[in-house]
């Protein structure tokens, strides 16, 4: 983790370039309301499949530049949740407010998404990956690689800059994603479930370099997982979601002591309350759900 | 943590020509071995050495230009089935009324027989390239459409949706990931096509042409001259496998990252 600083914040792209390429492909105008800083807002959102709804009624709010962690069963609907945030899918019912942004085009230029998957162009070096996103802005290949370059050392990354995904382990390639996410220079990041591919031990080293690295570069994030430790460690709130359909649970503030590691972290009574807070309310949505009737 | 360096392997060495080299020799000697001892004549199976005699003997006069005449309509045909192919594919993938409106045709000029085709193209267009170039073109774009149609489609959804959210167009999507993406599967279908191109040639010089290969055969098979036809097949064969191996090159170089080991970084 040498080598990474945390004081000055990172502007991967040109700013006069970028906002001209912005200014061109975003039509945010339509739906932009007012109240740049309200952050996201979802009200009464439901999304139906057929018949089958996958989330119903859910009520969300993100404060800007703060960090939502979602938990619930596999099926609740978190991942649709992310796809409706972005504006990549369409509520059947509700209001979702990304920044103002109403419409789907103009939530789709505020959000970036990281899936579990690192799902890396193979044939991309990893500095090529994590430039796409300029590259898609009309950036120059080289340019846009020469953006990116300085982020590798500050993310961890140092040294990897050259190697194709297939030559990095696990846990590397998701930081790359993550930069990938990252040099979007997005207002929102959206991770679903960022570390689900990852085994335990790479999991925690990546769970204690991505909350690092959000605290130096604040930004307003929506994650979802599985993982109550991960939610606690990564999120200002965790929400929990019961399945069939997705619902909101229970709503968990979290607020931890600020302690050196993530060991010890684990090992403090007020985590270890949270913890128990959330997997209470995880028992009694899935609970509620096996109830006769209910589907 | 620490990334693996990239390894690197001959694989342009002895060990990938030297087993088939083996093989051949071996038939090779075999054969020769095979018409003198069991004394079979000339005319109904030539030995090795006849063959080469006739390929030697009757190359200023013949075989030269044949053999060139051939691989013009073999590579000029190719080239455009792969162009066509690649715009057609391209034109399939973007435009779902262009699918349903064409690809039921494409499959069906696949069940045209060749055999049947050829001689109503020398008809047409007489002893000239054109119909050797159709018929190349006809049956060597197919492959190239459907693998590289299947190629384009194989992407990953979630891919698709996260490119979205990273700026990504539906041309940039398409040049930056569908494209690459589907380079592999073009290049086995370039590799089907490749075997096709000769053969197809050959048919059309069979339903009428002045020069070629496929005229030389013609001419040696009712005269009796077996070795010449064996050096005919033979050069044909060369051929094939010329521009089978030019394709397998290019698709080192440009789809090396595919295959575990044989790339380096970019």
């Amino acid at each position: 983790m040498a080598g990474r600083r945390r004081d000055t914040p990172v502007s991967p792209a040109p700013r006069s370039r970028s906002d001209r390429v912005r200014a061109r492909a975003d039509p945010a105008a339509d739906g932009a309301g007012p109240g740049e800083d309200q952050g996201i807002r979802l009200v009464g959102v439901t999304r139906r499949y057929g018949d089958v709804a996958a989330v119903e009624r859910v009520d969300l709010a993100v404060p800007p530049g703060r960090r939502l962690a979602v938990v619930g069963p596999s099926g609740c609907g978190k991942s649709t949740l992310l796809g409706l945030i972005s504006g990549l899918d369409e509520p059947d019912e509700g209001v979702i407010d990304v920044l103002g942004a109403i419409g789907p085009a103009a939530r789709l230029a505020r959000c970036a998404l990281m899936p579990q998957r690192d799902l890396l162009l193979p044939w991309r070096s990893a500095l090529a990956n994590a430039a796409v996103s300029l590259e898609n802005r009309g950036m120059s290949r080289r340019a846009a690689r020469a953006a990116v370059r300085p982020l590798f050392a500050r993310f961890g990354l140092a040294g990897a800059e050259d190697f194709l995904p297939r030559q990095l382990s696990g846990g590397m390639r998701q930081r790359v994603a993550f930069l990938r996410t990252f040099v979007a220079g997005k207002e929102v990041l959206l991770l679903d479930e960022p570390f689900g591919a990852l085994d335990a031990i790479t999991r925690a080293e990546a769970q204690e370099w991505l909350r690092a690295t959000l605290e130096a570069e604040p930004r307003t994030v929506v994650l979802v997982t599985h993982d109550v430790e991960e939610a606690l460690l990564l999120g200002h709130e965790v929400v929990v979601l019961a399945a069939r359909p997705g619902r909101v649970a229970a709503r968990v503030a979290v607020d931890l002591p600020a302690v050196g590691s993530r060991r010890e972290l684990l090992a403090t009574a007020e985590f270890v309350g949270l913890r128990d807070e959330v997997l209470a309310a995880l028992e009694q949505g899935s609970s509620a759900s096996v109830e006769p009737g209910h589907l | 943590m620490t990334p693996r360096p990239a390894r690197r392997r001959g694989a342009w060495g002895l060990r990938r020509w030297g087993p088939p080299a083996v093989v051949l020799v071996a038939i090779a000697v075999a054969w020769e071995l095979a018409t003198a001892v069991l004394g079979v004549e000339d005319y109904i199976l030539p030995a090795p050495s006849a063959v080469a005699h006739a390929l030697v003997d009757r190359w200023d006069s013949t075989l030269a230009s044949a053999t060139w005449v051939t691989l013009t309509e073999v590579v000029t045909g190719f080239a455009i089935a792969v162009g066509a192919g690649l715009l057609i594919a391209c034109a399939l993938h973007f435009s779902r009324t262009a699918r349903s409106a064409l690809y039921p045709w494409l499959i069906g000029s696949q069940t045209v027989p060749v055999v049947v085709i050829a001689p109503v193209l020398a008809i047409i267009f007489g002893y000239s390239l054109t119909p050797k170039l159709i018929l190349v073109a006809l049956l060597c774009f197919f492959p190239i459409v459907v693998a590289t149609l299947d190629g384009l489609s194989a992407v990953d959804d979630d891919l698709r949706r996260m490119m979205r959210t990273l700026y990504g167009t539906r041309w940039s999507i398409f040049w930056r990931v569908e494209l690459p993406t589907a380079l592999p599967s073009l290049f086995t279908g370039l590799r089907l096509s490749a075997a096709y191109a000769s053969t197809a040639a050959v048919f059309g010089e069979y339903s009428g042409s002045s020069d070629g290969l496929g005229h030389v055969m013609r001419q040696a098979v009712p005269q009796l001259q077996s070795a010449l036809v064996f050096a005919a097949i033979l050069l044909l064969s060369a051929m094939s496998v010329a521009l089978f191996v030019l394709v397998t090159a290019l698709e080192t170089v440009l789809v090396g990252w595919a295959h575990e080991g044989k790339s380096t970084n970019r």
